[in-house]
């Protein structure tokens, strides 16, 4: 379980959030939406510790992780897998170095148990056979996917999407969806998918969070984001709808 | 990874900034050498992209200064007959002086620009975080291992510079200044005493410090994008040229006060 406890961060004189809330229950896809800038990605970094917040409690299974030091993180990290925005692949490796780097840096498994464990998450994200390839001969929905494979290698209890589909086509965007519920049901990991795409989030979501004036304004299941009557969350989805 | 916020403070402030994490990037470093994992395959690569892919430019340079340095002061002591000195002011200057310092410089240049330019690449594509997020320590993966690289590969190249500038000044004066090759050889085999080895390979190590670090240091500050890696890349060079300059300045009054002759 993750729980965001007031949670404040700024940026210089920007005050993003100030003052979320969150739970995000075990086995739970939990779909964070909001406006540009809203600080959606910024939780993400902030439960990864990648960033530190300013003030709030980050509690991870039971252990407040919030003044942690980057030794103390590492046993947390190692449970989760985060796969960003732009992939973050390594560009000075392949695919197979890429997909088992945790395995090479965190566990005594022989190149040959490496090479079974790539092979099996890359056939996950439906990618057999690129092993050999550079990050930067991949398109961008390949390179989402071996990212995907790479968080997906270490089998982390929780998995952060920062905007799985921003920038792919329609197609490519339903294959990351369809990998992110067929993960949720097949690794029976815990979620938090930071989205724009509504389509997307109902389609991956058990529960929503809309961030609006660095706070949690709405918090529930998808069919309540649906029924909301709050003017923002309705002109929200008007426009998903608009576009879609 | 600490790192501290650079708001909008003036230059003054962003300077002690810089050097504050500088310093702490300093220590971390070496302090990474002395835990697990070792990463040793990283160091090796490290050294042949460092070391071995920077021999051919420190050949270059060393060679022709050594050539450039008898030519400049054989016709000019020549007029006071003190030609046979030659061997004695090449081999000083270039173990000394010239092979320390050029050999960083052309390694700051090729070296500490390409570190910077690696990892500022990595820092604004999320390369960093990414490898923070998988629980590794990215001091320790990148900054530690080019340390190590640049520590055992710059006296090394160092001292194969002094060698080729050496050789490059004997070439000269044996063809065209005319002096003889076991006179040359003796002269400069006396002149050498053992602290000027001792000064000469002290200054790589202090020299490998400044590359490493502050290659490694403004290429995990970078922010900015491509724009943010261009800049980060043009003042690692500037900025480890001019440490280059003081801290050669430095020891040599360090190396004065110890032995006192220099």
């Amino acid at each position: 379980m993750i729980h965001l406890k007031n949670i404040h961060k700024s940026f210089g004189n920007a005050e993003v959030l100030t003052g979320v809330d969150m739970q995000i229950d075990e086995g739970q896809t939990m779909v964070i939406l909001g406006k540009s800038g809203s600080g959606k990605s910024v939780l993400l970094k902030l439960i990864l510790r990648l960033m530190s917040a300013d003030a709030g409690t980050i509690i991870i299974d039971d252990e407040d992780t919030t003044t942690f030091t980057e030794e103390q993180m590492v046993p947390v990290r190692k449970k989760m897998g985060m796969l960003f925005q732009s992939a973050a692949l390594f560009d000075s490796i392949n695919v197979q170095e890429n997909v088992a780097y945790m395995l090479r840096e965190h566990t005594g498994m022989s190149n040959r148990e490496i090479e079974d464990r790539v092979e099996e998450v890359l056939s996950f994200v439906q990618l057999s056979g690129v092993q050999e390839k550079m990050p930067s001969d991949l398109s961008g929905g390949m390179k989402k996917r071996v990212a995907l494979a790479r968080a997906l290698a270490f089998k982390p209890r929780y998995l952060l999407y920062d905007e799985p589909t921003t920038g792919l086509d329609p197609l490519t965007a339903k294959t990351i969806n369809e990998l992110i519920r067929n993960t949720q049901e097949a690794h029976d990991v815990t979620s938090i998918v930071v989205t724009h795409d509504l389509i997307s989030a109902f389609y991956v979501g058990d529960r929503f969070a809309l961030i609006r004036d660095g706070v949690v304004s709405f918090s529930g299941t998808p069919d309540e984001f649906k029924a909301s009557t709050d003017p923002f969350i309705v002109e929200y989805l008007a426009c998903g709808r608009e576009y879609n | 990874m600490r790192k501290i916020e650079v708001r909008h403070g003036g230059i003054l402030e962003k300077g002690a900034i810089h050097t504050y994490e500088l310093f702490r990037l300093t220590i971390d470093s070496v302090r990474y050498m002395f835990t697990r994992p070792s990463y040793f395959d990283t160091i090796l690569e490290q050294m042949y992209q460092i070391g071995v892919r920077s021999l051919s430019i420190v050949l270059l340079t060393c060679f022709f200064t050594g050539m450039v340095l008898a030519l400049q002061t054989g016709y000019q002591i020549a007029r006071f007959g003190a030609k046979v000195y030659i061997g004695v002011v090449v081999a000083l200057s270039m173990v000394r002086e010239l092979g320390p310092v050029l050999t960083a410089l052309v390694v700051a240049g090729r070296v500490g620009a390409g570190i910077a330019a690696e990892l500022g690449s990595m820092q604004v594509t999320e390369q960093i975080d990414a490898m923070r997020a998988m629980a590794t320590n990215p001091v320790k993966k990148l900054v530690t291992t080019r340390l190590i690289a640049l520590l055992i590969m710059l006296p090394i190249l160092t001292i194969i510079g002094d060698i080729v500038g050496i050789v490059g000044g004997m070439l000269i004066s044996l063809y065209s200044l005319g002096l003889d090759f076991s006179f040359y050889k003796s002269t400069t085999i006396q002149a050498l005493a053992l602290q000027d080895i001792f000064t000469g390979l002290a200054k790589p190590v202090v020299f490998a410090f400044i590359i490493a670090l502050v290659g490694c240091h403004l290429g995990l500050s970078t922010t900015g994008g491509t724009e943010g890696v261009g800049k980060s890349t043009t003042m690692s060079v500037v900025t480890s040229s001019i440490l280059i300059f003081l801290f050669d300045f430095l020891l040599v009054k360090i190396f004065f006060l110890m032995f006192e002759t220099g």
